[in-house]
């Protein structure tokens, strides 16, 4: 059984993120990059398959600047056994990411596609969603628990009023969650010897995706900032304050 | 223009995240169709029908709609797209499930978690967990978007009902299948839309802490009950308590957070609420530089002091 992942470089999820004054965009310039942590979680699965024998081959892919191999490479670190780049250099949007995924796909033929269930910069959570309806696959999104047996995975998913299990008939699109399981962090070792493994460099033309944005960004702007209150000194003066001033209870 | 809104239900009432969404329809302009697609979920289409604003309420029933299963979901809704120049839903779990399935099918970019309509094709959304808002606009023939409930009031109902049409239902071709479903009850307020949510975080220590000093708070408020990820991830709270850029987005009159120190993945779903009020043993605690009012201390004596407090003064 061979999975791909998905993995996208983004700004490391300690940063705090800084809007640029002329409302262009956020700063990136000498800000930490990783992996999406969703898609080390995603990685991490798939690694456990092939630890668990049930995985044969695990491929990483990142659609975005020459810099994503690094992601690509934590990803060979952590247990994937070769990467696919497909440069880009401006903003690629989850739709295009989604067609390229799918060209990917379909010369890959895997059986499984583990995606994050959303990237943190751009908060859009809907590549694994597009690729299964561009490949007319089933999904599996938002996974907390994933079973594989007989040619369909059964996926606990976290739903807004608690968990919903579904069958899928694979090959299929699966998305995972934070509780799904706990990325493990690379070894030195593993890291020297990820140095090593086959990391192909392709681009989206030769996949035949137009990756022009769909949507234009006119602005990014600050949100309102709330500013700190006052410290109250006991129960008695919080609820006193609550009533009269604020007018809440 | 023409937007055709999708129906949040569980097949016997029509979710408040509808009426919601429905607020962020009305500022697109046009006549607006409600889809309730499920299973015998008439009585969903009638409550669609009766809402501020709608024209026609169009019901698929079938089997295969029971559990808003994506792939049978979306085939429905793209069927019908033809008619249509705008698709809405909630964000909800299983608006965020289908939408995107609906776009990549119109070939069309979903615009994700609206929090506000400046025009009916530029939108604002945002990004990097809250830290950036984003003002977009989208030039293609459909537009397909989800849209962040707690920035848009329910619109109202009281409406004369408006008809309801019968409409074909997709098989989804067999894809998935509904397995079981493990849902919480509670007769506590929902926690999208409490006015009040009190949470509780990591410092709780244990389910059993959590529920002895946390579920008296909310019973004395009559509020839903919130958690950090770190009380999900160690078994506190359940998943479906998450507050924050990955869970539930809420914006209540009061949140109160115990125990949670304020990761910016945390203040992106809460720092919309109207009054915070934190309970941390460190003054230090990120959490106390978006509260309005900050209470220092031990949670496990001020939380049950603040609980007698409140039922002392009714
Ligand atoms: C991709 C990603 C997405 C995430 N999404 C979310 C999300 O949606 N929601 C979310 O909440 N988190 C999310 N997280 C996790 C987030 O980064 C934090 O780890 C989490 O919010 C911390 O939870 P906490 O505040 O309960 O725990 P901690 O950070 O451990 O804080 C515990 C706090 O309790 C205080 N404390 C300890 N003992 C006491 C006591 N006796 N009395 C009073 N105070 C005490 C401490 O001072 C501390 O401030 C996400 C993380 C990642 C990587
Ligand atoms: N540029 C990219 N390269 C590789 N994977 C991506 C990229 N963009 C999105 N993904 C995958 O799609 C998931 C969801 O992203 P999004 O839809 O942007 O929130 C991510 O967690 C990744 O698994």
């Amino acid at each position: 059984m061979k999975i791909l992942v998905p993995v996208k470089r983004v700004i490391d999820y300690n940063v705090k993120v800084r809007v640029k004054a002329d409302g262009s965009g956020v700063e990136t310039a000498n800000v930490k990059m990783s992996m999406n942590p969703f898609d080390e979680i995603a990685v991490e699965e798939a690694v456990r398959l092939k630890e668990a024998g049930t995985a044969t081959e695990i491929v990483a892919v990142s659609i975005g600047p020459a810099q994503a191999q690094d992601t690509i490479r934590t990803a060979l670190a952590m247990g994937a056994d070769r990467g696919i780049l497909v440069q880009a250099d401006g903003p690629v949007e989850p739709l295009a990411v989604a067609k390229i995924l799918k060209a990917i796909v379909e010369a890959e033929k895997p059986d499984l596609v583990f995606l994050g269930k959303q990237a943190i910069d751009d908060d859009a959570n809907q590549t694994g969603q597009m690729l299964a309806a561009l490949l007319g696959w089933p999904q599996g999104t938002f996974a907390a628990k994933l079973e594989l047996a007989d040619g369909s995975a059964t996926v606990t998913r976290e739903v807004d009023g608690g968990l919903q299990t579904v069958k899928l008939r694979l090959p299929a699109i699966v998305t995972t969650e934070l509780g799904l399981n706990q990325p493990r962090y690379a070894s030195l070792p593993s890291i020297m010897k990820a140095k090593k493994k086959p990391l192909e460099t392709k681009n989206a033309a030769d996949l035949g995706v137009d990756v022009t944005p769909r949507l234009e960004i006119i602005e990014t702007r600050e949100p309102s900032r709330r500013t700190a209150g006052v410290r109250v000194g006991s129960v008695g003066e919080l609820v006193d304050k609550l009533k009269s001033e604020a007018g809440v209870l | 223009m023409t937007t055709l809104l999708i129906a949040e239900h569980d097949n016997s009432t029509l979710n408040e995240a509808t009426a919601r969404a429905l607020s962020a329809a009305t500022a697109l302009g046009g006549e607006i169709h409600i889809l309730v697609a499920g299973k015998d979920a008439r009585a969903v289409a009638e409550a669609a029908a009766s809402l501020a604003g709608v024209a026609k309420v169009l019901l698929a029933d079938s089997d295969a709609l029971a559990h808003a299963l994506p792939e049978p979901l979306a085939d429905t809704i793209v069927a019908l797209a033809a008619g249509y120049d705008a698709f809405v839903a909630p964000a909800t779990s299983t608006g965020k499930n289908v939408m995107p399935r609906v776009a990549a099918l119109l070939d069309v970019m979903q615009v994700s978690e609206v929090i506000e309509v400046v025009a009916p094709d530029t939108f604002r959304r945002p990004v990097y967990a809250g830290n950036a808002i984003q003002t977009v606009r989208s030039a293609a023939a459909k537009i397909v978007m989800t849209v962040r409930t707690s920035s848009f009031p329910p619109a109202p109902g009281g409406n004369g009902p408006s008809p309801i049409e019968a409409v074909e239902a997709a098989t989804g071709s067999g894809l998935s299948a509904f397995v079981e479903e493990k849902l919480s009850t509670s007769d506590r307020p929902d926690l999208a839309s409490a006015r009040i949510v009190v949470s509780g975080g990591r410092a709780l220590g244990s389910a059993e802490k959590f529920s002895e000093i946390m579920l008296p708070l909310a019973d004395a408020l009559g509020a839903a009950l919130g958690a950090s990820r770190a009380a999900v991830d160690a078994g506190y709270a359940p998943n479906d308590w998450q507050v924050g850029q990955t869970g539930k987005i809420v914006a209540p009159d009061l949140y109160i957070a115990c125990g949670i120190s304020g990761a910016i993945q945390h203040l992106a779903g809460m720092k919309e609420a109207k009054t915070i009020v934190a309970i941390n043993k460190d003054e230090e605690a990120p959490i106390f530089q978006v509260a309005d009012y900050a209470l220092v201390g031990d949670l496990f004596a001020l939380v049950p002091a603040l609980t007698e407090e409140l039922k002392k003064r009714g």
